[in-house]
């Protein structure tokens, strides 16, 4: 159902750019205004999350400590699990944000029926792990590729990205490993949520949304590479992309093709969304306090960015509460106290 | 000690885990035919006197629960503040991607399939709100968005939620953004707290915390007592009896520990080891009447509670004069320690110094600021130079292993040592499997305050995981012992090993490094518990063969 709305959504959006991409007259606005405005957007946007974030201060000191903590010098420590000073954090966040650690770590339970009764095994889970990393990666490696088409001429950087990824040699033009990994990723991601009970539960029209556009916008990407009749000038799309970062943008004179105002009309869905949805984890898990500090608390003191009030038990208070019964029991006693029943 | 009454294994796993077809946004909760799966409420003496809001008497299977008039504005306020001063709060509502991966993480969830005790659902009770009334988008798409109204059943539901979650942050291990639902709950508390809705297990220790010193409300005389009761049991069990003082100025070293340690069992034979430890190396340390608590069930409650019941540590210390603290076995005391107490009542008094065994010369380094050193890395250092006399084979009645508490694991990675001490002082031990230990360890599921009797379905339910586990240890090497650092663990998993694993006994580890302590100019023949060992030993091993 929750699937549902959000394929709804993104049919609407096609139909939206179907319609962007026959009537000539609206290439200005699909291939120029709303890109610029999707732009702006998602700079804006990302910077204005980022520092609310930024200005919330975290208080305390709340790693979570997943290895052997840094003690006595014969005790070897966790460094990058359990982190104690700055670098080991940087190496903690650089395995969490470059190959999720965290993930690997994932494991599915079950109750299994034995002979000796009911046992709960954990079996090491590494699917979700695989997948996702296959997803992020292969994006970046497309965004990269992607520069191509704004940068004359292309930096060598991005030629042997290129030829990295095609260097399977398949086909005419050649086969990129992204493409089809970006595919394979999204689709199970996608797939999961529906199949597992679980998943389908606790999922959001806005966990199936980000799916189906990112689904949508590979699709159109490698039906333009590999399926003759979706071709597209890739000339007059260069010229338009270099118009646009360069800031005189023009709509080429030569047709590009349906594919690509859909795919260009999708992208520009997908980072005018970001900011406001749940694809803001990759900022997020930059911040994330029980990854990114130093479980240092016991050797340097950490001070409170804020007054915490509160109403604390004084010793002085507590002695003048008890100072009879801890006088007859022989407690030491800081104070004198006159003898019970005259006025203390 | 039957403290299960009608629960049994089989009934209790009766259960999958494929949700509802209802939507989860749905927050009815039926108290009644839930008994024994929640907490009773904070009685209004405890919350009057710590100057929170209460609300009189009340059940939550009564359908009025008495709330203030403007107990939704309480809340609302209470988010914006806290969403202004904590990050953690404000990113850990806005950053969960639904992966899932916490999903089956959570102990009480494996032992109940109640889908809203998966983590990542546990915290959308409270993120639902966060959309609906921070965000823009919440705000428009509404339910689609995954909002939901402030309403009274969406309190309720929160009440039972955030009271079925230990705070043992097993979840935020596995999360890819590091979302810690112990955070998530605590707000939850606070939030709940303004309105005057919280558990009595916690708030009575909070406020007999605050007027006695100890989570028991044991007055001066009477905690003296105690522990003099114990100093007693030892010269009349093993024949010793050590040298020990109260609130003296100058003693070189605070001892603090949980005051469960004074008054149950099987604490106090932690208490007897530490006691007979510190005679046999001659430490120069005093008890505290004032500071006679360890543990910190402010910390289950709000921040707030937290600072002022651990501000009598370095009160104490510098009214005595103390040079540092030592910290005995406790479990949440030690994530209070480790990531809260020198930030909310540091830096420490002046006169405090980097702690330094008197004995081994050792300087805890890592205990520059706080001044605090864990008994087991103390220990751990004391054995590691050969500072104590021991005889394993004192402990060769029991069969060990060891459950790593929640807090000193997962707050603080306190894993090495208490396995170092244990390899030291006992012949026989073995591991639980490796998904249960270390920093993926089960919680006893009666952490945060919830190992109250009235609670007990959902203790056992979420005790499946580690109760299983010691069954698998049980059944393979015979072990007959379970060792822990958490006075809670040592209240709460008698029981569930009675209720998942029969026959296997719990302990501190100080309790076994008394056993195997051999003092100067003794032949103990009994153990901290007054147990003959050679006949232990015999019973048990011995006994075994003749099958």
């Amino acid at each position: 159902m929750r699937a549902l709305v959000a394929l709804i959504a993104l049919i609407i959006l096609i139909v939206v750019a179907y319609a962007g991409a026959k009537v000539d007259g609206l290439h200005m606005v699909f291939g120029i205004l709303i890109p610029y405005l999707a732009v702006a957007t998602f700079v804006v946007g990302i910077i204005l999350r980022v520092v609310q974030w930024a200005k919330v201060p975290a208080p305390f000191r709340i790693p979570t400590t997943a290895g052997q903590q840094k003690t006595l010098p014969w005790i070897k420590s966790s460094y990058l699990d359990n982190p104690h000073n700055t670098l080991g954090v940087l190496g903690r966040m650089a395995l969490e944000v470059l190959v999720f650690r965290s993930l690997v770590r994932n494991t599915s339970t079950e109750i299994r029926n034995g002979e000796d009764g009911e046992k709960v095994v954990y079996n090491s889970n590494l699917w979700l792990w695989g997948f996702a990393l296959a997803f992020h990666w292969s994006f970046l490696i497309i965004l990269i590729r992607h520069s191509r088409f704004f940068t004359a001429p292309v930096p060598f950087f991005i030629q042997w990205t290129e030829y990295l990824d095609g260097i399977l040699q398949i086909g005419v033009p050649a086969f990129y490993i992204t493409d089809g990994l970006i595919l394979a990723g999204l689709t199970f991601l996608f797939v999961r949520r529906l199949y597992s009970s679980q998943l389908r539960y606790i999922s959001l029209p806005g966990d199936y949304f980000p799916l189906f556009l990112l689904i949508s916008i590979a699709l159109t990407g490698v039906c333009m590479r590999y399926m003759p009749h979706a071709r597209v000038d890739v000339e007059a799309v260069k010229l338009l992309a270099i118009g646009l970062v360069t800031f005189s943008p023009s709509i080429p004179e030569a047709p590009i093709g349906p594919y690509f105002w859909i795919h260009l009309f999708l992208v520009c869905a997908l980072i005018t969304y970001f900011p406001f949805s749940k694809l803001m984890h990759a900022g997020g898990v930059f911040f994330s306090p029980t990854r990114n500090m130093a479980n240092s608390n016991r050797a340097i003191h950490h001070p409170l960015p804020w007054a915490l009030e509160t109403h604390p038990h004084k010793y002085a208070d507590y002695e003048e509460h008890f100072h009879d019964k801890m006088a007859k029991c022989g407690l030491p006693l800081d104070k004198e106290y006159a003898d019970e029943g005259e006025e203390g | 000690m039957s403290h299960t009454g009608d629960l049994k294994p089989e009934e209790l796993l009766k259960f999958d885990y494929n949700p509802p077809a209802e939507s989860w946004t749905d927050p009815k909760i039926d108290f009644e035919a839930k008994r024994g799966s929640w907490c009773f409420p904070g009685a209004a003496k405890n919350l009057d006197y710590l100057g929170y809001q209460s609300n009189g008497e009340w059940s939550p299977a009564d359908a009025d629960w008495n709330l203030p008039t403007d107990w939704q504005k309480r809340v609302l306020e209470g988010m914006r503040e806290r969403l202004m001063k904590y990050r953690s709060f404000k990113l850990f509502m806005e950053t969960c991607v639904r992966c899932g991966a916490c999903a089956d993480k959570c102990h009480f969830f494996i032992g109940s399939g109640d889908p809203k005790n998966m983590p990542v659902l546990r915290a959308e009770l409270l993120r639902s709100i966060y959309r609906n009334d921070f965000t823009m988008f919440g705000k428009l798409l509404g339910e689609l968005g995954g909002s939901r109204k402030l309403t009274v059943d969406v309190l309720k539901e929160w009440y039972y939620y955030f009271f079925q979650c230990t705070q043992c942050r097993r979840c935020s291990v596995f999360c890819p953004y590091g979302i810690d639902t112990a955070e998530i709950t605590v707000f939850a508390r606070e939030l709940m707290l303004l309105c005057g809705l919280t558990i009595n297990w916690i708030i009575e220790p909070v406020a007999n915390c605050q007027r006695t010193g100890n989570h028991l409300g044991l007055q001066p005389h009477t905690f003296k007592d105690n522990v003099e009761f114990m100093v007693e049991e030892l010269e009349d069990t093993v024949g010793i009896k050590p040298d020990i003082s109260f609130n003296r100025k100058g003693a070189e070293i605070l001892f603090i520990t949980p005051s469960a340690d004074v008054f149950a069992d099987p604490a106090i034979y932690v208490l007897m080891g530490y006691m007979l430890l510190f005679e046999h190396i001659g430490l120069d340390y005093t008890f505290s009447t004032y500071a006679s608590e360890g543990g910190n069930f402010g910390s289950f409650t709000s921040h707030e509670t937290l600072k002022r019941l651990n501000y009598k540590f370095y009160h104490e210390a510098e009214r005595l004069g103390a040079k540092w603290i030592l910290g005995g076995e406790c479990g949440h005391m030690w994530r209070v320690i480790n990531q809260y107490m020198n930030t909310v009542n540091g830096p420490s008094p002046a006169g405090m110094e980097v702690p330094k065994s008197p004995i081994t010369g050792t300087v805890f380094e890592n205990a520059a600021a706080t001044k605090m050193v864990h008994i087991m890395e103390f220990t751990a250092d004391l054995i590691k130079n050969n500072a104590l006399k021991l005889d394993k084979s004192r402990n060769d009645h029991w069969n060990v292993t060891y459950h790593d508490s929640c807090n000193p694991a997962r707050g603080m990675g306190l894993l090495d040592e208490p396995r170092y001490v244990i390899n030291n002082v006992v012949n026989n031990f073995h591991e639980m499997p490796e998904n249960t230990i270390r920093e993926q360890t089960f919680c006893c599921a009666g952490g945060a305050g919830l190992g109250n009797d009235e609670n007990m379905e959902m203790r056992m339910r979420g005790g499946l995981p580690r109760g299983n586990a010691l069954k698998h240890v049980r059944d393979k090497y015979g072990v007959n012992m379970m060792s822990c650092v958490c006075a809670i663990d040592k209240a709460t998993l008698p029981p569930l090993a009675e209720f998942w694993a029969p026959d296997v006994e719990i302990c501190g580890i100080t309790e076994l490094v008394g056993n195997a302590l051999v003092m100067e100019g003794k032949d103990m023949e009994v153990d901290m518990r007054g147990e003959n060992i050679a006949e232990a030993v015999e019973e048990r091993l011995g006994g075994g063969d003749d099958v």
